[in-house]
């Protein structure tokens, strides 16, 4: 068995090209998926965590455009793929689903025939076949009653029942990878615990790898068993979930957890992060969070820090990392 | 977080409100909030939640009455505000006051900040000049906004600030009470927590009452006092902040409580939540009995027949089941 | 590497970002689209010109557009008078461009009426809603049912035909049009946040109407006025040829084609001119409404 990873991303970068500059919107990220893997990749909005996997996909919109680095899938390159190449790629090997179901469905075709559209599309299934697929598929999202509910349209669908609509469409091609992209944000948070179970049936019964891109850390915690998390474009700290959660290294990602309020811990004052996130037409000198960070040093005003392996497998990119930090002044924070 | 300074008397005070609105057919209506009583004393923050469809949006701006209720009443420190119109309604106004969910759409793009924060001031004739202006600088201060940027527009300030112009907007007047509907959904994570700290230390400085609505359960759990949860229009459980989640004793709230996730993973590895079967149904046509019966993992005969009072079933923890803590 | 924090103030959340403001994008994209830039260049022109003719006039650079020459009627163009003569005798140049100052101010006085009666009634039945709504808007549709131009004969014909009576009446007739967008518009508004978010500060209608709404609408009611514009110069133009225009000797587009009608065959310049002069005009406030419009359409800003 090969120990290939299943997706491998290598200084990926994507550039948007507007009227007011160029926005470097994912600098040289790089990561790996392995078969049957949870990886979250998290971050705020205008981190590139969406731009990271609409390039994976070569789905990113006009003005950007992926400028450079490598990523492959299964061997196979996927940036140097012909549009025929992609496009069978695309829903196949790979599928997305995105934050909005409204958006991505088309609201006057029966959802049943966009799950069938999707499989004939690809040409993995003839006509009956992925018709016969149909409502198994919306069985194994656990839509009540598939039968008829194949036949509606979208707007007769509520907010989670799309977004297990557009999971079977996801699955529909049998992918190695899903990339879920906000899947739950707009849902309520019982409809949220339903379909983070759904995501982790399916990767455990299918053996489905799932890239979940997402802001709230909480739903990760549940899901996913590696974490990269995105600051200004690039990666800045990268684990196991264990690894982040319980000892997290960059500053960035060390405050995160600590403005989260928790169920299971005490109302005190939240810790907040000050500033805004960068304008990455003019990012700042140095480390991309320094203006931002309680722990800077003068270095990293000056000098961007490389991604260091600061245990087995856990990496932040940071010249002081929070080890140090804490153990210097115990006092602080 | 110092204790709330809490009077015996209520501030705040709803009786039987109800809200219906029209659809587009004959004789229906949507029951957005059918029968909703409860008070709010002085200092406190009384935490609403609840899923989509529920109510509580409505709620908030029926007790501002910026909606007239269909029927029920609501008092403002024993004033009834449902009889109130035009100029006596909003001259009320002065005491109460709303902080709105999105940023982007509730403040006027065309009006600078310092013109969105004294219209208030204006409408009670209190923006005269030096005085004006001063106190325009002192709330943007206090809000944690540069007092520099007084003449600058809403598109040229982030999520967060917007958020922050929002709530000096609303507070200017110095009133007593503040509906904040969900104030921080709309905002990342790291400005949330800016956001919480800001209205929790306001509250303290102010000597602010607050209805605070939300979905997001952790962030309400923070910030109140109490906490009311509503399903379908109804409240069907209200508590002290520590014991609704400690001891919830609604089938609802105790599902709600389990499909929040913690950021914890070996905390995570071991919960489960308790999955709600169907989907939530629609405030057009509610269900009979209990609202909650066909959803309820733990519902009996009566439940479909009799519709469970809101009651006291502890100290100070009022739950509309007939098994509360069943479950 | 140094090993201590040396800890640096934190930058306050104080800075707002710079982002371009709504008009100056808004002038940015008008400035691209090269009509709206002619039309708007043309209607600068005539508006010039309006003011200037009779300064040139005066410093006899163009002749005097009422002066008549019994001897030279129909005369072809010359040096001095360069599109000739019309039936009476008065050059046909000099009543060109003092028509535009006809049309002008029709354009503009008017829009004036229109504005007046179509923002007062499309603001209170938006912003009010309800029965009030419902009154104005079946008082409207039953205005709006009447037509057009026998409506504005039957004002012209009570009122007599002086050119104040003529813009009241094209103006009476057509604010409708104004004030159902202005309702609509207003409708939208009004469940905006921003104006709930006045209500709950204690803004009085008014003030919600005057400061908030009306702003908002500024844009489309801009771009309304300007696209009604050439369709009131049209109207005039056709009242003037059917006669009961404005009254001689006062020189109007409209008036001219009516003169030069009648010498169609011969001397077809006589009503081609001010036909030009006048399908040149609409064309230009077109143009120059349609990048207005798309200038002012907020959800194009990139």
């Amino acid at each position: 068995m090969s120990t290939e990873p299943l997706l491998r991303v290598e200084d990926l970068e994507s550039h948007f090209f507007t009227s007011a500059g160029v926005v470097r919107a994912v600098d040289k990220v790089s990561f790996h998926v392995d078969a049957g893997e949870t990886v979250a990749i998290v971050g705020e909005s205008g981190c590139g965590k969406t731009v990271t996997a609409l390039s994976i996909l070569s789905l990113v919109p006009d003005p950007g455009k992926v400028v450079g680095g490598q990523v492959w899938f299964r061997g196979r390159d996927v940036l140097g793929m012909n549009r025929h190449e992609i496009q069978d790629f695309r829903g196949s090997e790979v599928a997305m689903i995105f934050q909005d179901p409204m958006t991505s469905l088309n609201p006057v075709l029966k959802i049943g025939f966009q799950i069938k559209e999707t499989m004939t599309a690809h040409h993995r299934f003839d006509r009956s076949q992925a018709a016969a697929r149909v409502v198994p598929l919306l069985n194994k999202v656990r839509i009540p009653e598939a039968a008829w509910r194949a036949r509606d349209f979208p707007h007769q669908f509520s907010g989670g029942m799309r977004q297990r609509a557009m999971i079977a469409m996801g699955l529909a091609n049998e992918p190695a990878l899903l990339i879920a992209d906000e899947p739950t944000t707009s849902l309520d948070v019982t409809v949220q615990a339903q379909i983070i179970e759904l995501l982790r049936d399916i990767n455990r019964d299918l053996g489905t790898a799932v890239i979940l891109i997402t802001h709230n850390l909480a739903i990760v915690a549940s899901l996913c068993s590696r974490v990269i998390v995105m600051y200004g474009g690039r990666v800045v700290e990268s684990g196991s979930t264990t690894q982040i959660f319980e000892h997290p290294q960059h500053p960035y990602t060390w405050s995160l957890l600590q403005s989260i309020p928790r169920l299971d811990q005490p109302r005190d004052q939240l810790l907040t992060i000050a500033g805004l996130p960068p304008d990455l037409r003019r990012p700042p000198s140095g480390c991309l969070f320094h203006p931002r960070c309680r722990f800077r040093v003068e270095r990293c005003l000056k000098e961007e820090p490389p991604l260091v392996e600061v245990s087995p497998g856990h990496w932040a990119r940071c010249w002081v990392t929070m080890k140090k930090a804490l153990a210097d002044e115990p006092t602080r924070g | 977080m110092s204790p709330p300074v809490v009077d015996g008397t209520a501030l705040v005070r709803a009786e039987e409100v109800v809200k219906h609105f029209p659809t587009g057919s004959l004789g229906e209506v949507v029951r957005a909030v059918d029968g909703v009583s409860f008070e709010i004393r002085a200092g406190e923050t009384l935490g609403l939640v609840g899923e989509s469809g529920c109510g509580k949006s409505t709620l908030g701006r029926v007790v501002l009455q910026l909606n007239r209720a269909t029927s029920g009443r609501i008092f403002f420190q024993e004033t009834e505000l449902t009889h109130l119109r035009g100029r006596r309604l909003r001259s009320q106004r002065r005491e109460m006051q709303m902080i709105f969910q999105d940023p982007y759409a509730s403040l006027d793009p065309r009006m600078t900040v310092g013109e969105i924060i004294a219209e208030p001031l204006q409408n009670f004739g209190l923006a005269n000049g030096r005085m004006g202006e001063r106190k325009v600088a002192d709330i943007m201060d206090i809000c944690g906004l540069n007092p520099d940027f007084v003449n600058r527009y809403p598109h040229e300030f982030s999520g967060g600030q917007r958020q922050r112009i929002g709530i000096a907007r609303a507070l200017v007047l110095n009133p007593k009470f503040v509906v904040a509907d969900e104030p921080i959904s709309a905002l990342d994570v790291s400005i949330q927590a800016q956001i919480v700290n800001l209205l929790a230390d306001l509250q303290d400085r102010l000597k602010l009452t607050y209805l605070f609505i939300a979905h997001d359960l952790s962030v309400v759990r923070h910030l109140s006092d109490r906490v009311a949860v509503m399903y379908l229009g109804k409240i069907v459980e209200i508590a002290g902040s520590d014991d609704i989640y400690a001891n919830p004793l609604h089938p609802y709230t105790k599902a709600l409580l389990s499909s929040i996730p913690i950021p914890d993973p070996n905390l995570e590895a071991k919960r489960r939540p308790i999955l709600l079967t169907g989907e939530i149904p629609s405030p057009v046509n509610p269900p009979s009995g209990c609202r909650f019966h066909t959803r309820c993992p733990i519902a009996q005969a009566i439940c479909s027949e009799q519709e469970p009072p809101l009651e006291s079933k502890a100290d100070g923890h009022l739950a509309a089941c007939h098994f509360p803590g069943k479950l | 590497m140094s090993t201590s924090a040396a800890l640096l103030p934190i930058e306050a959340d104080l800075d707002a970002i710079e982002q371009v403001g709504l008009w100056k994008d808004a002038w940015t994209r008008f400035r691209r689209n090269r009509l709206a830039i002619i039309g708007g260049t043309v209607v600068l022109l005539l508006v010039l010109d309006a003011f200037l003719a009779p300064v040139l006039e005066a410093a006899h650079l163009i002749a005097n557009p009422l002066k008549q020459d019994p001897v030279n009627l129909y005369a072809s163009a010359s040096w001095s008078h360069p599109m000739g003569l019309d039936a009476l005798g008065r050059d046909l140049m000099s009543r060109l461009m003092f028509g535009a100052q006809i049309s002008l101010t029709i354009g503009v006085l008017v829009q004036g009426i229109i504005v007046l009666i179509g923002l007062s009634i499309g603001l209170t039945a938006g912003y009010f809603g309800g029965k009030i709504d419902n009154l104005l808007m079946r008082f409207t549709d039953v205005w709006f049912a009447f037509p057009d131009l026998l409506f504005v004969l039957v004002l012209v014909s009570v009122f007599g035909a002086s050119e104040l009576s003529i813009f009241a009446a094209i103006g009476l007739v057509n604010w409708v049009n104004l004030a159902r967008i202005v309702r609509g518009l207003t409708l939208s508004l009004r469940e905006r946040e921003f104006v709930e978010a006045a209500r709950a500060v204690g803004s009085s209608p008014l003030r919600i109407i005057s400061r908030h709404i009306f702003p908002n609408i500024l844009g489309p009611v801009i771009v309304t006025i300007t696209f009604g514009i050439p369709q009131a110069i049209f109207t005039e133009a056709v009242l003037s040829y059917l006669g009961v225009g404005i009254p001689p000797p006062t020189p109007s587009w409209g008036t001219m084609i009516h003169d030069g009608y009648e010498a169609i065959n011969y001397a077809p310049m006589q009503a081609g001119w001010p036909a030009i002069a006048i399908a040149i005009t609409m064309l230009a406030f077109t143009f120059l409404g349609d990048g207005l419009r798309d200038a002012l359409d907020p959800r194009m800003r990139k």
